[in-house]
């Protein structure tokens, strides 16, 4: 902990806005979703297909690639190693955290806070910061492998890259990666062709490689989804270790509720290209405020093992091609009102750490005082 | 709706009800036929299983166990290495003519992906009335009306007729599939993970669907799954597989809250719960299931299970001591297995160390930190000589003549446990082996 920023999330995500624009139409695949994690911290972003949650982890380190396009917000990352180098190499781009909007700074340097915003920053600028400082583990381990190499020569390709390493002193430190994530026979597994390894393996693997640069920030993209239950409690364990080794901020995507429940501190629920809630992970479970996290714990299965009938949410995901101006969720929302396909709701606090974007909130107003609370212009909106 | 309530089920109704199908000593295995062939894969191997008639049975296990193969061979789709399955009484394959046009009529199956199980080339009303076209059921006009039936059966809509199977979503999808599976008006349904890739809100609505027409049209159901907590939902008995084997089976509740086997209590202890208050008493296995193509010679799971029985005369050996030991032949028996590459061979050859350290640099770092007493020690340094000498064989079969135990030895009888409700393999259940370590690892 250096700086004066240690109690400052090292990644927050302030009103990010992520687009696709095809012949057809344009996909407005999140819009301004907030987010943050601290070092030693799991955020967990849970929601159904379609609901933006890949997208956002891929806007982080600006790996959304056309027709895609970060239309708007800020990507505020902390590391003040990495503030530092940059500032160094970008000196032109190097600004105060006030005028944001004004130059084309990216790199943000104030007496109270120092970061770098991901979303304003050149590829070259966020080459060095992927895999450096913010690494990823996708969901499907052998299409994130090169088949055609061994584990070990890509493992020591990304050392020889970002680390600068010597080839023996790679091979060294990809065996001793390997060691961390729980291979047995390291040396020898260096050698092989990711096939020859079993999907768990393949996934710590992966972990590994992500590891290879020490990043204080680590997205994993629904990483034990296409494993069996007993794998997957393997890698989970394994992640829990490895955060609490390295002080890891962990990005944690997935739609299942019992591994959110299981690995994450705080919950982030999206649904169609918005968060509608923010919550600690228990206080989801116990009260969640939002009809559509209410709705989709409901159904899980193990959450009602006698019941007759599940219950469900009628309806489904709808695709967002537009730019919200309304709740997405009213349609099918058990809870709404007339209000709700008029007045798009903004995040208000509804416990202790947990906001919900609905109009329901702030519960203890009255109904049209509660709506104007999400009408009302705020000086935080521009124009 | 008042029917077969699936989830008020007394035991001993159910145990008298009607058997619809029945599987005796069922295996399936795929050989290579070629020149290489090398042992075939036994994907089934050796299934005993009743299927009683109005009943789900959940088939449960990792990828790789066999239960996707066991429910294929159930309606006819593989044809069984040995063994029988008969419905109503009679083996399936001695069926023929009439008699087996009935079973097929009677016997239908919905499968994982939606997407790829429907043609995209026909419409939804097509994809319907396939199977009664190919019977020639009556006339078109009555094959039309019955696909209307159908679809708003499973929740569709009529418009829905003429649209192409891309223009639904994965839920549409799925009902789309079960309406054809449907349309046959059959009795018994395999399902094989018919959920599993949809999103959870949508998943319910299946489940939903699933339960309802089996209370209308008092169906039979297979349920392939990995997910338990949908098994636990849907299904009145559960059958546990692993490595082709049925390793536990009994009603769902008992098997979920008091499963006997070490296989079932580390699956069932493994599935994430959604409570984050929840305390864990996680048993967490080690590696990944073995090949079925050389599965372990005695019990199937003794690669992997945390109650193994060790010999009784290394009584005094501490749990990382045999975790050391477990580790060590699993290296040498890989090793085994791989060619050292050409190149490895042209660095020894000009005397030049292999790229990988050799294993008794390995099993120095192993055990270096472990406790094994003196006549363990000498033991396991002799296999690791004959490792390093090449000799893998010799030195797996050191360590197994040594440190082996009935769980490698013979295949586990299956034992009536859980107050005769659940059917067991393992030899835990034997009397003279029941004292189990506590299972939990902090």
């Amino acid at each position: 902990m250096t700086c004066g920023s240690s109690d400052r999330p090292v990644l927050s995500v302030e009103g990010l806005s992520t687009a696709y624009f095809t012949d057809k139409e344009t996909v407005h695949a999140i819009s301004d979703v907030d987010l943050s994690v601290r070092r030693g911290e799991t955020l967990g972003i849970v929601g159904e297909s379609g609901s933006g949650k890949s997208v956002t982890a891929r806007s982080l380190t600006g790996m959304v690639k056309s027709p895609g396009r970060i239309l708007d917000g800020q990507i505020k990352y902390r590391h003040p190693e990495t503030v530092t180098a940059l500032a160094e190499r970008y000196p032109d781009r190097v600004g105060p955290p006030s005028e944001h909007a004004e130059s084309d700074a990216f790199v943000f340097d104030g007496p109270t806070d120092r970061y770098v915003d991901l979303a304003a920053a050149p590829e070259a600028a966020l080459r060095s910061v992927r895999g450096d400082d913010i690494a990823m583990v996708f969901q499907d381990p052998l299409a994130s492998l090169n088949p055609v190499y061994t584990v070990g020569n890509q493992i020591e390709e990304l050392l020889t890259i970002h680390r600068g390493l010597g080839d023996s002193a790679a091979t060294e430190r990809a065996v001793d990666l390997l060691d961390a994530v729980g291979i047995p026979d390291p040396a020898r597994r260096l050698g092989e062709y990711p096939h020859q390894f079993s999907g768990g393996m393949q996934q710590r693997a992966l972990i590994a490689m992500a590891l290879a640069c020490d990043p204080e920030v680590l997205v994993c993209d629904e990483p034990t989804t296409a494993l069996d239950v007993t794998i997957q409690a393997q890698i989970l364990e394994l992640l829990d270790d490895l955060q609490a080794e390295r002080d890891l901020a962990l990005l944690f995507i997935t739609h299942d509720m019992g591994v959110i429940a299981e690995i994450a501190d705080r919950v982030s629920v999206m649904y169609a290209g918005e968060v509608v809630e923010h919550a600690p992970v228990e206080a989801l479970f116990a009260e969640a405020a939002h009809p559509y996290s209410r709705g989709l714990l409901a159904s899980i299965p193990s959450q009602n093992p006698d019941a007759q009938h599940l219950p469900t949410i009628e309806g489904d995901v709808p695709t967002p091609t537009s730019e919200p101006t309304r709740c997405r969720f009213a349609p099918r929302c058990p809870e709404a009102f007339d209000a709700c396909r008029d007045v798009h709701p903004r995040h208000v606090d509804v416990g202790d750490d947990q906001t919900a974007s609905c109009l329901l909130y702030p519960d203890e107003q009255r109904r049209e005082r509660a709506v104007r609370t999400h009408s009302e212009p705020t000086s935080e909106d521009h124009q | 709706m008042t029917v077969n309530r699936h989830h008020e089920r007394e035991p001993s109704a159910a145990s008298t009800a009607e058997t619809l199908v029945t599987v005796s000593g069922l295996k399936k295995h795929y050989a290579d036929d070629g020149f290489f062939g090398g042992s075939p894969v036994k994907a089934v191997d050796g299934v005993d299983l009743t299927i009683r008639r109005g009943e789900t049975l959940g088939l449960v296990g990792e990828s790789g166990c066999g239960k996707t193969t066991l429910g294929r061979t159930l309606v006819g789709l593989e044809t069984p290495t040995a063994g029988t399955v008969r419905y109503d009484g009679r083996a399936i394959d001695e069926l023929s003519g009439e008699p087996r046009e009935q079973w097929r009529w009677n016997t239908q199956m919905v499968f994982q992906d939606p997407e790829s199980s429907l043609n995209a080339r026909l419409t939804v009303g097509d994809v319907v009335a396939e199977p009664l076209e190919v019977r020639d059921w009556k006339t078109e006009r009555e094959r039309r009306e019955r696909v209307f039936d159908l679809l708003d059966t499973v929740g569709l809509q009529r418009e829905h007729f003429y649209r192409y199977p891309h223009q639904f979503s994965g839920g549409q999808q799925q009902r789309i599939a079960i309406a054809r599976a449907l349309a046959p008006e059959p009795d018994f349904l395999v399902l094989d993970e018919p959920v599993s890739a949809l999103d959870a809100s949508v998943q319910a609505k299946v489940l939903n669907l699933l339960a309802d027409l089996q209370a209308e049209f008092g169906l039979t159901y297979v349920f392939i799954a990995h997910d338990l907590g949908v098994v636990r939902h849907l299904c009145d008995r559960v059958a546990v597989m692993y490595l082709g084997a049925i390793m536990e089976r009994g009603p769902t509740d008992e098997l979920f809250d008091a499963p006997a086997n070490p296989y079932t209590k580390a699956l069932v202890s493994a599935i994430p719960e959604p409570d984050p208050t929840a305390s864990r008493d996680r048993i967490t296995l080690r590696n990944s299931p073995p090949s079925p193509r050389d599965p372990p010679s005695g019990c199937p799971f003794s690669t992997r299970c945390p109650m193994k029985i060790r010999p009784a005369e290394y009584d005094h050996l501490d749990e990382a001591a045999w975790h050391a030991i477990d580790i060590l032949a699993e290296v040498v028996r890989e090793r085994g297995q791989v060619d050292p590459s050409l190149r490895d061979r042209i660095r020894s050859l000009v005397g030049r160390s292999p790229r990988f350290e050799s294993i008794d640099e390995f099993a120095a770092d192993l055990l270096d930190d472990v406790s094994l007493p003196e006549d363990a020690r000498s033991h396991v340094s002799q296999a690791v000589q004959l490792a390093t000498d090449g000799r893998e064989e010799a030195a797996l079969s050191r360590l197994s003549t040594q440190f082996g135990g009935v769980c490698d030895d013979e295949y586990p009888e299956s034992h009536t446990v859980t107050d005769g409700h659940c059917h067991s393999r393992c030899h835990r259940h034997r009397p003279e082996y029941a004292d189990p370590p506590d299972l939990t690892r902090e």
